[in-house]
């Protein structure tokens, strides 16, 4: 008696990956060629908090009137304003870029905005405004961000590199580093043509992306390290190949409860939540596209080491 | 790998129920936890709670509504301020008997020069000097030897016969730690004075203070409590220069022009010299003058009263400005000597103003001032909002792995999902008895956690059914499934260990919160995914003793 209603992969599906693996390195290529090309020519739609800027969520009673709080922001002359729905009709973001300035100058002009933006929102609502969140960051604070964001992927990737050559060997490293830069490179990508806003919790997204796709290539470098021991006569490809069939239905499963517990986030936790949501569900996909078209061929490529006694 | 010791079973049991005692506190409703008083609850807890933790996890302002803000020092001031109190030392060294005849120390940019006039007091002046250069506390021992870090270095120069004094670098770092120490002190005082409740303030980096109120919904009451130096000082007002309407006119050494708070006189010319300073007053409450007026009544201190008494005794039918932050609040006429140390300061006053300034004279001066360098305020519907929202993800994330676990695995599934449940109740546990912080990215933590947690198992069961399908019997089949996923298991777990570890440390507030659950989601659901489940499936074999396995 088996209650598994449902089995997902045949067992002895022996999906040709490895012969696909031209197609997959033309295929990443052009994606990451566009991805680059669009992160030049359009670049990112980055949040206050890699900006600095002010960041107003208001609730108004009843739907928004959102051009004249455009205008009303307008009037103001305090650069670039843009104002938007946020979630609701009556729920408005009004975005206001850094104020200029020298040093803690900046930051003075800074809070001085907010609190004229305020008043003047105050004066055409009065009383009827919910702010909902207030968000003001002088170009200290958002640069030090910038930097960090950069340096926390950086270091991570570092951290990944080491920790797969002391548990591998150099081969199965370069091999699991290339797969998490095409990651990364693909869903910066993502946010350059969608234009969806990038920011800390983005960074948190990469990072987390850089995790999940490298434990899904850990499971077949794992599976492939395994059949090298085991099969010394097998073809390398043929190998490779057994090995990602092996670990598929692992892969698909794993990829689809995560998908599912991300769109449970991405449709229900609301505005905030919604960007983190997108690119994990974005990383999830192309993290495991890549643990099997990009990590594993590549093994070919630098030609792992078959005798190894480890 | 089926067999488990008594020890262990106790301690998987112990863990578990560990986990559900720190985590019922959120489930169970606030009024069955504390006692009640008006609506609100008390310190009290009610019955068994008294034994047991009571206290819900932790939310972040972003959740439970606050205002987040980063404060600067603005170490130029304190730097100018620094030269310039050096420049005055070292002037008053020179003095001293026998005198050293100088011009007034010049300062060019951070360094203060000494041109002696006679080449012969060079030497003297150098050596005179030395003690405006003191050692710095780094420790005890460095002190005594003589060896430590100094205050300013003394650099003389016979060609031109001048001295430079210039401020070690130590000492700019020891002036900086001491400046935010001492801004996190007056801070905490004042914000404790305006009764919020549970506000964090700590330094932040090296030049920075972190306050956090939550509740508070309006920034700016903090950034005026925060942003004023609030350093007042007492000085004789000079009737004879005539200032213009634009604040300019031709002043004396030593008299400085203050705007004032007053629109009848915009602008009033005071002596530079303090008759007494902020530091030695010793108390101030908001009150009424005899009109029914707010006002803040003081006391001095004995230096500060004495000093008073003998300014005001001397200059009896003189005004006198009070100055706060280079602003003068009131120049009231000395009508008799004030002998007792107290007095009361009028002026364009509300009753909130008077009691704002009482904290702020009360709680001190801050030693710099503080520029807010980052506000992020949540009101209370939008944290309300989010954990509505971020409760229904969960619920639903939760529900639908569960039902996709038991169409891909049946049985198993049932103990993978048992294993995923008990990964909640570990993760709610452990986030609260750790005292950890959960914000909105925390909750997505969480959720993506439910998604990733079931690949142990995932990777497990695979590896049974293969197993299984290569002739092993169940037994022999569960028992290499867990054993040769191990390495895969923990191997996956601890790369994603590190991305949530280089996020923790690139540390900022609520993102913050997303690494903190995804780093206990992963220890959770290895322990859960690997030991709790294979407990489940071990006392399942030895129950049914099934020929083949439903997987």
């Amino acid at each position: 008696m088996s209650l598994a209603l449902v089995q997902f992969i045949p067992d002895a599906a022996g999906i040709p990956f490895i012969k696909g693996r031209v197609a997959a390195f033309i295929l990443s290529t052009v994606l990451i060629i566009g991805s680059i090309a669009a992160y030049v020519t359009q670049g990112l739609n980055y949040g206050i908090d890699f900006t600095g800027g002010i960041s107003i969520e208001i609730q108004t009673d009843g739907p928004s009137d959102l051009a004249l709080i455009r205008e009303i922001a307008g009037e103001l002359d305090l650069g670039d304003v843009q104002v938007q729905n946020f979630g609701a009709v009556d729920e408005v973001l009004i975005r206001v870029q850094a104020q200029e300035g020298d040093g803690l100058e900046a930051e003075q002009a800074q809070q001085a905005a907010n609190l004229r933006l305020q008043e003047a929102l105050n004066e055409q609502y009065p009383g009827s405004i919910d702010y909902r969140s207030i968000e003001v960051l002088g170009a200290k604070v958002s640069g030090e961000l910038q930097r960090a964001g950069i340096i926390a992927v950086a270091v991570a990737l570092f951290l990944m590199l080491i920790y797969i050559w002391f548990r591998f060997e150099w081969q199965y490293s370069v091999g699991a580093i290339v797969a998490l830069v095409h990651d990364v490179i693909l869903t910066i990508g993502m946010f350059a043509v969608t234009q969806l806003e990038f920011n800390l919790s983005t960074i948190a997204a990469i990072l987390t992306i850089v995790g999940y796709s490298m434990n899904d290539t850990v499971v077949v470098y794992d599976r492939i390290r395994e059949k090298i021991r085991k099969f010394r006569k097998m073809e390398l490809d043929d190998l490779l190949n057994l090995a990602i069939n092996k670990t598929l239905s692992r892969t698909i499963l794993t990829s689809l409860t995560t998908l599912v517990a991300l769109i449970a986030l991405y449709t229900i936790g609301g505005p905030a939540l919604e960007g983190f949501a997108f690119a994990m569900i974005w990383g999830v996909v192309v993290g495991t596209y890549s643990s099997i078209f990009v990590a594993a061929p590549l093994l070919m490529v630098t030609n792992v080491a078959r005798e190894s006694s480890d | 790998m089926l067999y488990f010791a008594r020890w262990k079973l106790l301690l998987i049991l112990g863990i578990i129920v560990a986990g559900l005692v720190y985590s019922a506190p959120n489930i169970v409703p606030v009024e069955a936890r504390y006692e009640m008083r008006n609506g609100e609850p008390t310190d009290e807890t009610r019955g068994i709670w008294g034994f047991l933790p009571h206290d819900s996890v932790k939310l972040g302002l972003d959740l439970r509504g606050g205002s987040h803000l980063v404060f600067e020092v603005d170490m130029d001031e304190v730097r100018e301020n620094r030269v310039l109190g050096l420049s005055e030392e070292a002037r008053v060294a020179l003095r001293q008997e026998p005198a050293i005849i100088t011009p007034r120390p010049a300062i060019v940019g951070d360094v203060v020069i000494v041109r002696v006039n006679n080449p012969e007091d060079l030497d003297l002046a150098y050596e005179r000097l030395q003690q405006i250069s003191r050692p710095i506390a780094t420790n005890a021992l460095s002190v005594q030897a003589g060896t430590g870090p100094r205050t300013s270095e003394i650099i003389r120069n016979r060609d031109d016969n001048t001295i430079r004094i210039e401020i070690t670098q130590a000492a700019l770092d020891d002036i900086r730690r001491r400046t935010v120490q001492q801004s996190v002190e007056v801070i905490r005082r004042r914000i404790d004075a305006g009764g919020t409740t549970e506000p964090t303030i700590a330094p932040q980096g090296d030049q920075r203070v972190l306050v956090q109120v939550p509740g508070e919904s309006d920034p700016q009451r903090i950034i005026e409590l925060v942003g004023t130096t609030a350093s007042m000082s007492f000085h004789m007002v000079d009737p004879t220069v005539q200032v213009g309407a634009d604040g300019q006119a031709r002043t004396p050494p030593g008299v400085v022009i203050y705007p004032q708070d007053n629109p009848g006189e915009p602008f009033i010319a005071v002596q530079r010299r303090a008759l007494v300073s902020g530091e030695n007053l010793t108390n101030a409450v908001s009150t009424t003058n005899q009109s029914g007026q707010p006002a803040v009544s003081f006391t001095f201190d004995t230096t500060g009263a004495q000093a008073f008494g003998r300014a005001t005794q001397q200059n009896v039918g003189q005004r006198f400005a009070i100055v706060l932050d280079d602003v003068v609040i009131s120049a009231p006429v000395i009508r008799s000597p004030i002998l007792g140390g107290s007095g009361i300061i009028e002026g364009n006053f509300t009753f909130e103003t008077a009691n704002d300034l009482s904290i702020l004279l009360q709680a001190g001066a801050l030693p710099a001032r503080l520029t807010p360098v980052e506000q992020r305020t949540v009101g209370p519907g939008l944290g309300q909002d989010s954990i509505e929202r971020g409760q229904i993800a969960i619920m639903v994330g939760f529900a639908a792995v569960i039902i996709f676990m038991l169409l891909a695995y049946g049985m198993f599934g049932v103990f993978s999902n048992i294993a995923l449940l008990v990964n909640v109740v570990l993760i709610l546990g452990a986030l609260t008895g750790l005292g950890a912080t959960l914000t909105l990215p925390g909750i997505a933590g969480i959720i993506l956690t439910i998604g990733m947690a079931v690949d142990a198992n995932v990777l497990i069961f695979e590896r049974i059914r293969e197993e299984s399908r290569a002739g092993r019997s169940p037994v022999n089949a569960v028992e290499t499934g867990y054993s040769k996923a191990l390495s895969a298991i923990l191997d996956a777990n601890i790369t994603t260990f590190i991305a949530a570890a280089v996020l923790y440390m690139l540390g900022a507030g609520p993102v913050r919160g997303f690494a903190v659950t995804l780093a206990i989601g992963i220890i959770t659901s290895v322990f859960t995914a690997f030991v709790l489940s294979r407990l489940l499936v071990a006392i399942w074999i030895k129950g049914t003793k099934p020929k083949t396995l439903p997987i």
